[in-house]
This record gives C-alpha cells, structure tokens and sequence, in this order.
C-alpha cells in the first residue's frame, strides 16, 4: 500500500492520508473466487474477529432482558422452577431415585448445565436467521454468530450456577477436590452447544423446518439426559458408557460428581462423551463453513 | 507490488429465478431433490458444463464476463440502471456472497458500506450502538474511541447519544449510520448508494465527506443513481448493463453513453402486454417513446425544448378508419393539466389502419420541472378503442421556456404559456 501510494504524487504530498485504520499490509492480497468443496475453517480471520465476537454477545446480553419487569432474574427463574415441578413429581411422588442426594440438588445441579445448554442450541439455531440484515449487507466470518449466541448464555449460566451454591450451603454439600474438574463439564457443555448449534444454524437458512424442530429436539433431549434420574439406573457399564454418547450424559453427570459428591466418576462414558462432543463441533464447523457460501443469496 | 487495487477478471453470478419468493426450501423438496439431483448434473455433465445447465435450472446472470482494473488511490464509479448488477458487483468485492464464476483479486482491506446503520439494535443507546455497528464494520474499539467525539459531532446526536436508537427520528437514525460509516478507513471502500440519507442539508456533508475520502488516496467503488455526485467523485466509471460491462472509463464520457443509452431503452416503451386498459380493441397502442427536435431518442423532456411523443399501434382492420389520438397530461398527484387531441389540433381528418407510428409533437414543452404522466386514447369510428390511464410517466427537466435565457425555477403551477408584459413607468419628474 505504501509503495503504491507514493508513487503517486499528488497522494505523496499527503502523508497523513495514509489510511490508518488498520495495520497497513504491503502484501495484503485476496483472491475472491468461487470456492469449490469442502473449505478451511480460517480459524486465523475468526481470532482477528474476535472483537466483533465480543460485541455481538455483549449486546445480546444487553438486549436479552430489556422490558422485562423480571429482568435477569429470569435466568434463575427458569432452571429453579424445572427443579421445584420436577421435585415435586419425579422426586415426590415417582420416588426416582437420586443416587442418596437430596432430590432437589439432585435435579437442579443437572438443570443448571443442561439450560445453558439448551439455551445456546436455541439461540444459536435461530442465530443466522435473525441476523439475516448483516448478513446480506456485511462481511464477516459467519461463525461469530452461532457463538455469540451461545456464549451470551454464560451469564445466565453463572446467575443459576450461583443458585446451586446457595443450595449447596443450604444442604450442607461440600464439595470435594472434585470440583477441580468442574470447568472441563462446562466446556464439554459449551462445545456441545457450539456443535449442535452450527448444524442447526446452518441447517435453518436453508430449511426453515429447523426453527420448528428446536423446540421438540430441546424436550426429546432433555429426556434423553439423566436430568430427572440418575444414569445409575443403567446398571450394565457398556451400556452406561454408550449412553456417553449423548453428550451430556457426560455434562450432568460430571457436574454431580464434582459438586455434590455422587459416585458417577468420569470413565468410559465422558471419553465417549467428550469425543463426540468434539466430533459435533468440528462436524459442525465444517458443515457450517461449507453452508456459508450460500448465506447471503438463501437467508 | 503492483498498484493495482482491485482486479477484477469474467467475474459473474447467476442466481436461480425464484429464489426470490421461496428464498429457503422446505425439506421435503430437498429431500425429491436429492433423488433428483445426480441425474440432473449427469446431464450437465455430459451437456457440456454450466452453460448448458442453465437450462435446467431456471437462473438468470446477474453479472457475467465483467472485468476491470482499478489502481490504487483510484475513485471509480460504478453507474447503470436497477438491475444491472451494479449492487451484485459490490456484494462479490466484499465477500458477502461468492462468484459463481471468475475472480477478483484485491490487494488491501476492503471496507464496504452498502447500507448505513447495519446491525443497529433499537434498544441500544446511540453510544452503545456506535461501538456495535463500528465493529461490525470492521474497526476496532480502540479505533472508535479515539473517533467518538467525531462522529457523534458529525451526526450531530450530541444530546441524544444515551437514548435508545429506537426513539431517534428516522433522519437521526440514518445520520448516526453514515456517521459511523464515514469514519471507516480501509484502504478500499466500496459504497452503494447511500448518499441519498437525509434532508438536503445532511446529504451535502455526505457528499463533502465523501470528497474528503476521495482525496486522501484511498481507492473507492462508488454505486450511484446520483451522476452529479459520481461527476464530483470520481474521475472514472464503469457502465453495467444487464450484468455486463458495457464501458470504462472517463467519467464524462461514460455518463454521456449511459444517459445516451437509457435513452435508446426507453425508445419503446411496450404497452402491448398493459391489462389495465380500456375500449374494444378496434386500435391498440403497443408503444410509446420520447425524441428531441432531432428525432433522437430522449430520457427526459425539457421545459420550453421541443419533444415529440411517438406512439405506435396495431389496428385490428387493415383498412384506413377514422381515428382520433388523445394524449392527456396530468401531474403526480392525477390533477390533468393539458390534453393533445387531434381531432382539435389537426385540421384534417384521420384515418388510420394496420400497424403504424403516431407522433404528436410539442414545439415547446410547456411543462415545469418535474413527474408527469400520459393517458392515451383512441377512438375508431367514434368508438373508444384503446384507453390507458396511467400509459407512462416520463420526468421533465427545467429549461429555458421563454427564450429569455432565463431558467424556470418556479413552483407555482406545473404549465407555463406565453405572454409578455409592459411596463408605463410614472414618474414626477
């Protein structure tokens, strides 16, 4: 750019015209063509976009309880709740068992994960479809989207979360060395979210059927995760491993073990989970990549 | 390095009729499609690629074969009417959709700027939406920090810049938007259309600001339907036409081809295919065009200058009847002003038959600067037989009109017609 520039003369007088918004890259070069196949990721433009990233979720959180009398309390509200209607039913009345832990945190230590979990699949499904206006007049890596809307969710999560420390006081549930491994489950969570999320973003732009679909994948799902029961229940280990392949058997279980002390350690079945956590995301990706393409003309 | 900024190589887009109104597919026509689809690209295979396939697939081009070269520091035009592809052009360039053919190589960051306020969320105060829209177009928060005073200055939002956008009037709206946008500075700005913001006054500071940008080397693409912001922007132009690059270079000349040649579209304006239409059908006007004194194709009429308005018709004998033209003008809001009836402004009668040409001419367009319509009618043997209301529209520029060399800039009244004056000056002397 500089060399350029100064070649020409009348621009050369002008030293300060130099465009300094953004770092000047003699070499900076982009070839717009067709792409064909499968592409990379960019990986490297998605981390130089990072400050868009941080944005877009900031004002999702912003925006998300505006006009509401409740406000944030909303984020307590839901999980809490689940909690109390499925203590009332599951645990009261059904007896289900709750591996010797009072029902309540039993519950709610899974609730708390699985809504940060459910909520960012939502969010982020619906994502691409909402932020259809930048899309079509904007370039950005798409991927920012989906994220955003999954990261903003970590709000809510840690209001909720800190509920269930509450609750811990409240039934004199110390947690033990345990607890060390606790930011892991929430990643397992988080890159769940993230992978099922981009399938389902990018599945909505071309097929709306997807945003009817979110509601009852959500509820199947949630009854597919040993929320209201214990996978303990599953005596035989294979089989208990295999049910590792819903990631977040893995999630809610490790949550209980590194909080409330149940007997659920991490074996085969959070291997199982974090794999296929880990193939959802990449999967995701790169369907999501491959999808992107067409955005901008489908959305 | 070469200082070339933007080259652009048979870059081309096709896009597929009808995605328009069903833009997402439901899954069950993807999942018929899927079935579908290896037979179809066989057979585009075997038919000889993409041209053959087009088709199959109904699609149309959006752009096609379109290359040129723009050199860095370089404030390049890019004009042609609706649909010429101008907006797909700049889409491709900043990577908000891909080409379906060719490529573009681009040596510097690209900032684009094809709507003001993109992303805006109304909840969000004026300030916080600065620091959202600015990196949605790419600054950093350091970089609008230091430009915050500046651009709420040049909005001049000053007092409301803690309010949510969505109590902002449209107009304070839009002025944030371009403000934001001004201050952009990437060694490549690509802008559509977004001067046209605001009152007069703020459309001017646009225009200032964009001068600024221009002179400070940076190269720009710049869409417009405005030629005399594309006049004052830039020093070269490219035409589009129907997805084609029709013409580069100097921005006079190329202005003057692409004038020249929505005239030469607008030769003939088919009414063959009008419904909202009248009368038995004994004469049918299917054209209708516009020429100056010397016959040439005209956009515009021009107040005071000679126009002559040409119909042309089918009739359904091909034996000469007789035959009455009517033209009536009237203004936007369907007051009628005038009318050109031939059977009071030409002396002999009229019969016509078969296909022909009408022309009525108006040695003096008596007719101010602005939109006017035409109704057209016939009658044959006295019965009406063609009758179109709103028949065209066409736009008149201001002129001289009564050969004072005076142009009329009145409001009062949309015709003029000849008078003259007197004056008996008293005076004690």
């Amino acid at each position: 750019m500089t060399a350029a520039t100064n070649t020409k003369p009348e621009t050369a007088e002008v030293p300060s015209a130099q465009p300094s918004g953004l770092p000047s890259l003699p070499d900076y070069h982009l070839r717009i063509q067709p792409s064909k196949g499968w592409v990379s990721l960019k990986l490297r433009e998605l981390w130089e976009y990072r400050e868009l990233l941080y944005f877009l979720t900031w004002r999702d959180i912003k925006v998300r309880y505006k006009q509401t009398v409740l406000g944030a309390a909303w984020a307590i509200i839901q999980p809490f709740f689940t909690m109390v209607v499925f203590s009332l039913f599951f645990g009261g009345l059904a007896k289900v068992p709750s591996d010797d832990v009072p029902y309540p945190i039993f519950s709610y230590s899974a609730l708390v994960p699985w809504t940060f979990f459910a909520y960012g699949l939502q969010q982020s499904s619906n994502s691409l479809v909402l932020s259809a206006n930048l899309i079509k007049k904007i370039y950005f890596p798409r991927l920012v989207i989906p994220i955003s809307a999954v990261i903003s969710g970590v709000v809510d999560f840690v209001l909720a979360f800190s509920v269930l420390l509450v609750m811990q006081l409240v039934y004199g549930i110390v947690p033990s060395i345990n607890v060390l491994f606790l930011p892991f489950f929430f990643l397992l969570a988080l890159v769940t979210s993230l992978g099922t999320g981009m399938w389902f973003s990018a599945m909505n732009v071309q097929f709306r059927d997807v945003r009817y679909t979110i509601p009852f994948v959500t509820q199947f799902w949630m009854f597919a995760t040993p929320i209201a029961y214990p996978s303990s229940l599953i005596e035989n280990d294979l089989l208990r491993a295999l049910y590792g392949l819903n990631p977040m058997t893995g999630v809610v279980e490790g949550f209980r073990w590194a909080l409330i002390n149940t007997d659920t350690a991490p074996g085969p079945l959070i291997v199982v989970s974090s794999l296929v956590a880990v193939g959802l995301l990449v999967s995701g990706m790169y369907y999501f990549r491959r999808m992107e393409r067409t955005f901008a003309d489908v959305v | 390095m070469s200082d070339i900024a933007i080259r652009v190589e048979g870059l081309g887009k096709e896009y597929r009729i009808g995605a328009q109104q069903a833009s997402y597919q439901t899954l069950r026509s993807t999942i018929t499609d899927a079935f579908v689809a290896p037979v179809r690209r066989t057979r585009k295979l075997l038919s000889g690629q993409a041209y053959g396939a087009a088709g199959l697939d109904e699609t149309i081009w959006a752009l096609r074969n379109v290359s040129f070269e723009v050199r860095h520091g370089e404030v390049m035009g890019i004009i042609g009417r609706n649909g010429a592809g101008k907006s797909t052009l700049l889409k491709i360039l900043s990577r908000i959709t891909e080409p379906t053919e060719g490529y573009a190589d681009v040596y510097g960051r690209v900032g684009s700027l094809l709507e003001v306020g993109t992303g805006f969320h109304p909840e969000l105060t004026g300030r916080e939406n600065i620091y959202l829209n600015g990196a949605i177009l790419g600054m950093t928060r350091e970089e609008i920090n230091r430009k915050f005073d500046e651009i709420v200055a040049f909005a001049e939002v000053e007092k409301f810049i803690d309010t949510p956008v969505k109590h902002y009037s449209s107009g304070m709206g839009l002025r944030l938007g371009f403000a934001i946008a001004a201050h952009l500075e990437p060694e490549i700005l690509v802008v559509d259309e977004v001067l046209a913001v605001g009152d007069i006054q703020f459309q001017r500071k646009c225009l200032n600001k964009m001068e600024d940008v221009a002179h400070q080397g940076r190269t720009v693409l710049f869409v417009s339907h405005n030629m005399a912001a594309v006049q004052a922007l830039c020093l070269s132009c490219c035409l589009l036409d129907a997805g084609q690059l029709v013409m580069q270079g100097d921005t006079e000349q190329v202005i003057a081809a692409y004038l020249q040649n929505s005239a030469t579209l607008m030769k003939l304006v088919p009414l063959a295919d009008r419904t909202d239409r009248g009368g038995n059908g004994a004469m049918r006007f299917v054209g209708i065009g516009l020429y100056d004194k010397d016959g040439n194709p005209a956009a515009v009429g021009q107040t005071g200058q000679h126009l002559t308005i040409e119909l042309e018709y089918t009739a359904r004998e091909t034996s000469p009847r007789a035959a009455v033209i009517g033209l009536i003008f009237s203004n936007i809001h369907g007051q009628r002003l005038f009318s050109c009836i031939s059977r009071y402004s030409h002396a002999e009668p009229v019969a016509l038959g078969g296909t022909g040409r009408v022309m009525c001419h108006i040695p003096r367009l008596p007719l101010v600067a602005g939109r006017y319509n035409i109704q057209l009618w016939n009658k044959i043997d006295e019965d009406v037989g063609d009758d179109i209301s709103g028949a065209f529209s066409f736009e008149v520029v201001g002129g001289d009109f009564f050969g004072t060399g005076k142009i009329y800039t009145g409001s009062s009244g949309d015709t003029l017609f000849d008078h003259h004056w007197t004056f008996d000056a008293q005076s004690d002397r």
